[in-house]
């Protein structure tokens, strides 16, 4: 019961942050790809296509991550799947962040004046080739400091797997807790944990957009 | 695959039960969290930089942390240091916490956003500093920010999912209560899901009733 040090809790909850780190880039990545796509096909020219994107990102801006990782958990084994907590941690994380993505971006392209479209179109490029050549690259300037912020949300949002059973920081920190029972310094621990995950990104997020609009971009 | 709802007919005043709590939290939240927002802004825009740093803190602190933990810190943390506390109460502070601490944060961006002239106007004109806040700073700056506090009291709501967790019986409560008795955990899930997104919807239609009758004045006028 006495037998853990401070040490012992804190050595614990590092190794059990790494999972967190992990699980964070995973999601951040696959959510980036996944969101990419999204997106080009968002602003293309297919209607449907465009619809059934933007009730993709509805639904998930619309309900609780806590419900789409249950979704993703027993949603598989409906399907006939096992899947382990990391899968299932992994795949809603990664969809949850593909739609708010998916979202930031379509702003920032939208905030690219149209007479840039029109003026790749007229000089002959192509949908890809006016995406690839004039468009992004603009936008990409403009949605940098929103998508550093946004990691911040997927940070946090890998808490949540561990509702799922995946044993990440959170999780960590409820097992310590049963173990030694010290709920005030071990939850502390754990915040400071989050915190110094996140408060350099947040920083960096806010010092990205002073830059971007203190540089006279709208 | 064979899904199958008819096993959760039963079960309907259980979530009938968690839908009503889940809204009251809501409720509550929203109306506690936006006025302590509205304190920690005045005292943030005011001349004491030892109570606007304490502020900036906190706000900073609830930003980078997940709202699990800070309920698990609450629920877990206080009785620990004697102060005993019910699993609603837990559940309720940290909403307002949580609410209060990023409302903060975008009724300030609302506020910078108003012209500081106007701000010394109100004074000149003799308006005490509450007053000039009151008038002048704070019921523009909600106005211009309303779409944003919005969006924030809905992922409150939906973050509110999270109370379960410590046997808050609001509506994840319920669809856990129902998946350990069917078994049926996706057809569970799947219903309450749902209910969480018209209620997000819902929440959103209220919220723009309320603002279309409390910025009336803007409508019309120069923004």
């Amino acid at each position: 019961m006495t037998d853990f040090t401070l040490w012992d809790i804190v050595r614990n909850l590092l190794l059990a942050g790494r999972w967190t780190v992990m699980l964070s880039l995973i999601a951040f990545a696959g959510g980036a790809v996944v969101g990419l796509v999204l997106t080009l096909l968002r602003m293309g020219g297919i209607r449907p296509l465009r619809l059934l994107i933007r009730l993709y990102v509805d639904l998930f801006q619309g309900t609780p991550l806590l419900m789409q990782l249950f979704l993703a958990y027993f949603g598989a084994a409906v399907l006939g799947f096992d899947v382990s907590a990391w899968t299932a941690a992994s795949v809603a994380l990664t969809l949850f962040t593909s739609a708010f993505l998916c979202d930031i971006w379509r702003g920032c392209v939208e905030a690219v004046p149209s007479g840039q479209w029109q003026a790749s179109r007229v000089l002959g490029l192509n949908y890809l080739q006016s995406m690839r050549h004039v468009i992004l690259p603009q936008a990409l300037r403009l949605a940098v400091p929103p998508t550093v912020g946004f990691s911040v949300q997927v940070i946090k949002g890998t808490a949540l797997a561990s509702v799922i059973g995946f044993v990440e920081l959170t999780k960590a920190g409820t097992m310590l807790n049963n173990a030694a029972f010290a709920p005030f310094t071990i939850f502390a621990l754990v915040a400071l944990g989050y915190f110094i995950l996140c408060y350099p990104l947040s920083r960096y997020a806010r010092y990205l957009e002073k830059k971007l609009y203190g540089a006279g971009i709208r | 695959m064979t899904l199958d709802f008819s096993t959760l007919l039963p079960y309907m005043d259980v979530i009938l039960v968690g839908l009503v709590t889940t809204l009251w939290l809501t409720v509550v939240t929203t109306l506690v969290g936006i006025a302590l927002a509205v304190v920690v802004a005045y005292v943030r825009d005011g001349e004491s930089a030892i109570a606007s740093r304490v502020l900036g803190a906190y706000v900073e602190v609830i930003r980078n942390t997940p709202f699990i933990v800070q309920l698990f810190f609450l629920f877990f943390g206080l009785p620990a240091l004697g102060i005993p506390i019910s699993a609603t109460v837990a559940a309720l502070l940290a909403m307002v916490l949580n609410l209060g601490a990023y409302t903060a944060e975008i009724l300030r961006a609302g506020i910078d956003s108003t012209a500081r002239g106007q701000h010394e106007a109100a004074r000149a004109l003799g308006l005490s500093r509450l007053q000039g806040f009151r008038h002048v700073v704070l019921v523009p700056a909600f106005s211009r920010v309303y779409p944003s506090l919005i969006s924030q009291c809905i992922i409150v709501m939906l973050g509110s999912a999270v109370v379960s967790q410590i046997s808050v019986l609001d509506l994840t409560y319920a669809a856990n209560f129902i998946q350990s008795r069917s078994f049926r955990g996706f057809e569970v899930y799947l219903v309450v899901t749902l209910i969480y997104l018209l209620l997000a919807v819902g929440l959103r239609l209220a919220f723009e009733f309320v603002g279309r009758r409390l910025f009336a004045f803007r409508q019309g006028g120069s923004s």
